[in-house]
This record gives C-alpha cells, sequence and structure tokens, in this order.
C-alpha cells in the first residue's frame, strides 16, 4: 500500500500548517464562542477549522501517490456527514421510538414497540392518515401519469409551439408547495349559494353546476382526493418530461420500420412507444410514490392542519413538536421511512447492480 | 391530408386547454394582486381589475415578507454555492476513481436523498440544539448543505460519467495527479453542472418548508414559512397575500424562465438515469 512515498518539502511544510493551525483553533474555540453579526457560528467555525486540519492530513496521504487512499479520503468528510445525519439519525429515531419519551426532557426508559401498537390499535387519527395518505398515493401517481403520458404524446406530433407548451406545463414544478396550496386553497373554495367563488364560480357561469363541488371539504375519504389537484397540476409537467426523454431515445428508424409494415399511428404507439416506455413508468412510479408518502407542505398549507385531511407527515409534526410525544413522533416518523425504504431500496439496489455491470 | 389537419386542430384544442388549466393558478395570482381591496370579492374574483392596476399591493407584501426575503435569500446563496461544489467533488471521485466498495458508497448516500426528513428529525432538531446552531439561518444552511449531499454528488457523478477517461489519462502521462487533473481537466469542463447543480439547489432551499419551520425562530424564519403564516392569518387582504405569494414564488419562477435548461436536467437527475 506504500510502496511509493514522494517526500515533498513546501507540501509537507503547509501541511504541518494546516494541521497545526487547524488543531489550535479547534481547541481555542471550544474554549469561547465565535460570534459575527448577532450569530453564533461556534460549531460552524469549529466545522471549518476541523477541515482546515484534516487538509493537511489529506496532503500527507497525496503525498503516498496512492490514489484510492486519497480517493477515499478526500470523499470522508462526505461519507460521515451522511453517515450521521442520515443513518445515525435513523437509528437515534428508532431508539426514540422504543420509549416512552413524553414531554420537554428526553426519556429514554425503555418501551418495546408500545408506541407501534398504540398506532395500530385504537387510533383513529393514524387510521385517516392512513387512508389518506393511500388515496393521495393512489389519485396523485394516476393523474401524473396519465396526464404526463398524455402531454408527451400530444408534444411527440411534432406540433408549432411545442417548446412553449412544455414550457407551460412544466413552470408550476419551480413553486413552492406552500405558494401552490395558498393559491389552490383559494381556487377550491367550498362556498355555495352567494358566497360562491373561485373554480366553482367558473362552473357556474359556464353553466356546469354538476361540476360545482366541495372540493377538499367534500365528506371524507373523498374529500382527500381534491388535495391530489394541486399536487398533479404541479408535477404532470414532471412526469411529462420524463416520458418525452423516454420517448426521444426510441429511435425514428423504429417507428419507421413500422410505418412501412403498414402500422398506424395509434398501433405504433400501443405496440412499440408504450412498451418500450415501461421502464420510465417505473422511474416515475417510484419517484412520485415517495413523493407522496412523504407529502407534508402542499396539505398544511391546503388544509391549515385539520384532522379530516391529516398525514403522518402532520401528525409527526405536531405529536411531536405541539404534543412533546416524541417516542410516538419518532414511531411515526420510523414508519414513513418504512414506507419509502420498501418502495426505494429494491430500486437503489437495481441502479447499483446496472452500474457494476456497465 | 384533411384528417391531419382535423387531428392536429383536436391536439391544438386539447394543448390549449391543458395550458389554460396551468396558468390558471398564475392567472387569478396576478389578476387578484393588481386590485384595490374595494374590488377583491368574492362574486367578482374572475373579473378584470376597474380603473388601472394597483401596484402598491406589490409594495404591501413585500413589507409583510421583507425581513424573509432576506432570510431565504442569506441562506440560499452560500448554501447552493458550498453544496454544489462538495458535490462536484463527490461526484468527480465517485465517478472517476472507483474503489472497491465505492458504488456501494454511492447507493449509501443516495438513498439519503429519498428518506422523509420526519424519520430524522427529532435527533436533528436534539443535536442541532446541542451545537448551538438551533434557531438561525446558519444551521439550516449546514441542514440544506448536508442533506443535499446526495442529490449533489448524483448529478455530478452522471455528468461526469459520461467524460471520456482518455482526457484524464493524457493528463496522467502529463504528470498530473487526481487532484491536479480534477483542478486543470475536470474543474474547467464543469460549468454546465454546476449551473444546474447551483440552480437545483437554490429552488430546493427556496421552496423548503419542513426544515425550515422546525429549524428557525420566528424572526429567522425564510419565506416558506412566513407565507404559509400570512395565508392562515386571516388578518391579510387577499390582494396583499397574492401579491406577496407571487413575490415569493418570484425567484424560482424567474430562475425557471431564464434558465429552465439547467432546472430540467436538475429534475431529470432525481429520476436516477430516468
Amino acid at each position: 500500500m506504500f510502496r511509493k512515498f514522494t517526500l515533498r518539502v513546501p507540501v509537507l511544510c503547509l501541511a504541518l500548517v494546516l494541521i497545526i493551525v487547524g488543531a489550535v483553533c479547534v481547541v481555542v474555540l471550544e474554549k469561547t464562542q465565535l460570534i459575527i453579526a448577532g450569530k453564533n457560528i461556534t460549531s460552524i467555525a469549529i466545522l471549518l477549522c476541523g477541515l482546515v486540519f484534516y487538509a493537511g492530513i489529506v496532503l500527507i496521504i497525496s503525498m503516498f501517490e496512492n490514489e484510492t487512499m486519497l480517493s477515499i479520503a478526500l470523499l470522508l468528510p462526505s461519507m460521515v456527514a451522511v453517515a450521521i445525519f442520515v443513518y445515525g439519525f435513523i437509528g437515534w429515531s428508532i431508539r426514540v421510538s422504543l420509549t416512552q419519551w413524553k414531554g420537554l426532557n428526553p426519556n429514554y426508559a425503555w418501551a418495546g414497540l408500545k408506541q407501534y401498537y398504540l398506532l395500530f390499535n385504537n387510533n383513529p387519527r393514524f387510521v385517516i392518515d392512513v387512508r389518506n395518505t393511500g388515496m393521495f398515493t393512489v389519485g396523485f401517481i394516476l393523474g401524473c401519469l396519465i396526464i404526463g403520458l398524455g402531454l408527451a404524446i400530444l408534444l411527440d406530433q411534432k406540433l408549432k409551439g411545442e417548446a412553449l407548451f412544455r414550457g407551460i406545463f412544466l413552470f408550476p414544478m419551480s413553486i413552492s408547495f406552500i405558494a401552490s396550496g395558498v393559491v389552490w386553497g383559494w381556487l377550491m373554495n367550498p362556498a355555495t349559494g352567494n358566497r360562491i367563488t373561485g373554480l366553482n364560480l367558473i362552473f357556474q357561469k359556464l353553466g356546469l353546476d354538476s361540476l360545482i363541488s366541495l372540493w377538499h371539504s367534500t365528506p371524507q375519504p373523498w374529500g382527500m382526493a381534491f388535495t391530489v389537484l394541486p399536487a398533479v397540476w404541479q408535477l404532470s409537467g414532471f412526469t411529462m418530461a420524463l416520458y418525452m426523454g423516454g420517448m426521444r431515445s426510441i429511435s425514428d428508424d423504429l417507428r419507421e420500420a413500422a410505418r412501412v409494415d403498414g402500422a398506424s399511428e395509434f398501433q405504433i404507439y400501443q405496440y412499440i412507444i408504450l412498451p418500450l416506455l415501461q421502464p420510465v413508468t417505473l422511474s416515475a412510479v417510484i419517484i412520485l410514490a415517495h413523493m407522496s408518502l412523504k407529502i407534508f407542505d402542499l396539505i398544511v398549507a391546503l388544509g391549515n392542519k385539520a384532522i379530516s385531511l391529516d398525514v403522518p407527515g402532520i401528525y409527526m409534526w405536531t405529536t411531536t413538536f405541539d404534543g412533546t410525544n416524541y417516542a410516538q413522533g419518532a414511531a411515526i416518523g420510523v414508519l414513513m421511512l418504512i414506507s419509502v425504504a420498501v418502495l426505494v431500496i429494491p430500486y437503489l439496489i437495481n441502479n447499483m447492480r446496472t452500474e457494476t455491470q456497465l | 391530408m384533411i384528417r391531419r389537419v382535423l387531428s392536429h386542430t383536436f391536439f391544438y384544442i386539447i394543448l390549449l386547454a391543458m395550458a389554460a388549466f396551468y396558468l390558471l393558478p398564475i392567472y387569478l395570482m396576478l389578476l387578484t394582486s393588481v386590485k384595490p381591496f374595494n374590488q377583491v370579492d368574492l362574486k367578482t374574483m374572475w373579473a378584470l381589475p376597474i380603473n388601472g392596476l394597483h401596484i402598491e399591493n406589490f409594495i404591501a407584501g413585500y413589507k409583510q415578507l421583507a425581513p424573509n426575503i432576506n432570510n431565504s435569500l442569506m441562506m440560499v446563496i452560500p448554501e447552493a454555492l458550498l453544496s454544489s461544489l462538495l458535490g462536484s467533488l463527490n461526484g468527480y471521485l465517485l465517478a472517476k476513481w472507483k474503489f472497491r466498495g465505492s458504488n456501494l458508497v454511492f447507493t449509501l448516500i443516495l438513498f439519503g436523498m429519498f428518506i422523509p426528513y420526519q424519520s430524522i428529525l427529532i435527533p436533528l432538531v436534539k443535536f442541532m440544539q446541542a451545537i448551538k446552531l438551533y434557531g438561525d439561518i446558519p444551521g439550516l444552511i449546514l441542514v440544506h448543505i448536508i442533506y443535499g449531499i446526495p442529490i449533489t454528488t448524483l448529478i455530478f457523478r452522471n455528468y461526469y460519467a459520461g467524460i471520456e477517461t482518455e482526457i484524464l489519462e493524457a493528463g496522467k502521462i502529463d504528470g498530473a495527479g487526481l487532484m491536479g487533473l480534477y483542478r486543470y481537466i475536470m474543474l474547467p469542463l464543469s460549468a454546465p453542472s454546476f449551473a444546474v447543480v447551483i440552480i437545483w439547489q437554490f429552488t430546493q432551499a427556496w421552496n423548503e418548508f419542513l426544515f425550515a419551520v422546525i429549524l428557525t425562530n420566528q424572526s429567522h424564519w425564510p419565506v416558506t414559512v412566513a407565507l404559509n403564516n400570512l395565508a392562515g392569518s386571516q388578518l391579510v387582504q387577499w390582494n396583499v397575500l397574492m401579491a406577496a405569494t407571487l413575490l415569493a414564488a418570484l425567484p424560482t419562477l424567474l430562475v425557471y424562465l431564464f434558465l429552465g435548461r439547467y432546472f430540467l436536467r436538475g429534475l431529470m437527475a432525481g429520476a436516477l438515469k430516468g
């Protein structure tokens, strides 16, 4: 491993300076406070000095001319950060979910699976949450796939103004769920009679009275289906872009060959393009499903924490930070993680396998 | 020929109808935000403003959100720059200096992009309180950078994987080491990818709500939290609220309008290989 070592004096000197400066700064900062413009950034300064110290070590490693070792050394800070903030914290959350921690002071007394038991037995709110999430996920995925695929096929017809339409269908993606929830909350105003407004008012004026609806205030479980509308508005364009990317990778020769064989345009889509788009659909379903399983801000902005529109993300938030029931909040978080992991881990493993084959 | 014209007309009708659906909320926002308060009535919600445009709503909206827009900018700019640098280094190493297990490391990092943040929220809050970064913008920047590592690494790695290894081999023959190759060959080629990542991180952090609402206190709220609060307060006039919503969405909308190409690429990277 250390076959080669080229001593370069200037590099060594720089490395030693970095190591000493970094170490001294860390020790000094540990004992004082660094406040700039009213912000206490001691911890960030310690982190930066630690990185300076580490840069010195990396410089010394670089003199070994072992590129694998250097590569790992340079990746290490990110790996450590992810190891702590993702995996360490997940482990910590699981630990909290197995306690009876209630109230502001940590209480790690063991409670086994009690929190999970409480969620699944006689907890009407969690039942609503699971039902709402299911409703939202199905509606959201179907809506995005159908509209996204439809738009992609339409834009595949080489019509004039394609770029403009594509831009219009995609722009909602750049807006926050909060802003979108605020506007759609107004559009989907459920008021009736002479207070009728929003989309209902348009329907009334157009004589489409049968379309007038209570929107997300409709009695559950159907009210939740309407919260899908803003979500589809935001992400069907993304789904369309995924399908367009897939269609572009299908060679024109294939279509031409089918045309020569006498296939109609409809048949070309039915027998050639749609089957070839299946991997895109799979990707899209996984991306959209993981978004909908953790949907949070849109529902906050739209439903203002109404119980009828509750989802696990909001339940976790209110239970933990308003109700200070940390153990239960952690259990909800862990359940959300499991639901996403079941979906995403096979996808990631599959992705890794195909990468390795390349 | 006639069939073709007919079908094209039909396609255009659908496309125009869909375009109307996508533009409707923005139209309503614009419309309401330029009306004076006495014209903001439920019944005339869709009517055009009478007696000219009232830009003062935007001034009122800006007054409501100015400190928060400032907070968001102070968070988003350093966050986007730093996380793109970090992602570039990680992406380079994972694309061009593979070691045994590097694909596993990459996959483990990638998983961090999909987790629901509720599953790490309690430890995160306790940790940030312990290191005294709770409640203010620097802590939020740190959190966004760390949880941004997966997506930034992914985008850069895919980009660097597409650069011919022969170029690096040529550099090696000229005596450049791992860092030399990065500095003199890869970085100068990375401008498009930096654009994608900076724009992506900018949009994400600007629009993010959960970390913002949990990790900052009221005086340091970013714009999403303030907007949500404004919308829930019922004290704000609708025209001002709509102007404020438009202002809050404006930076990312502008980025999309002018740099949409890069934004789209970031979007597609989120779907792994699509």
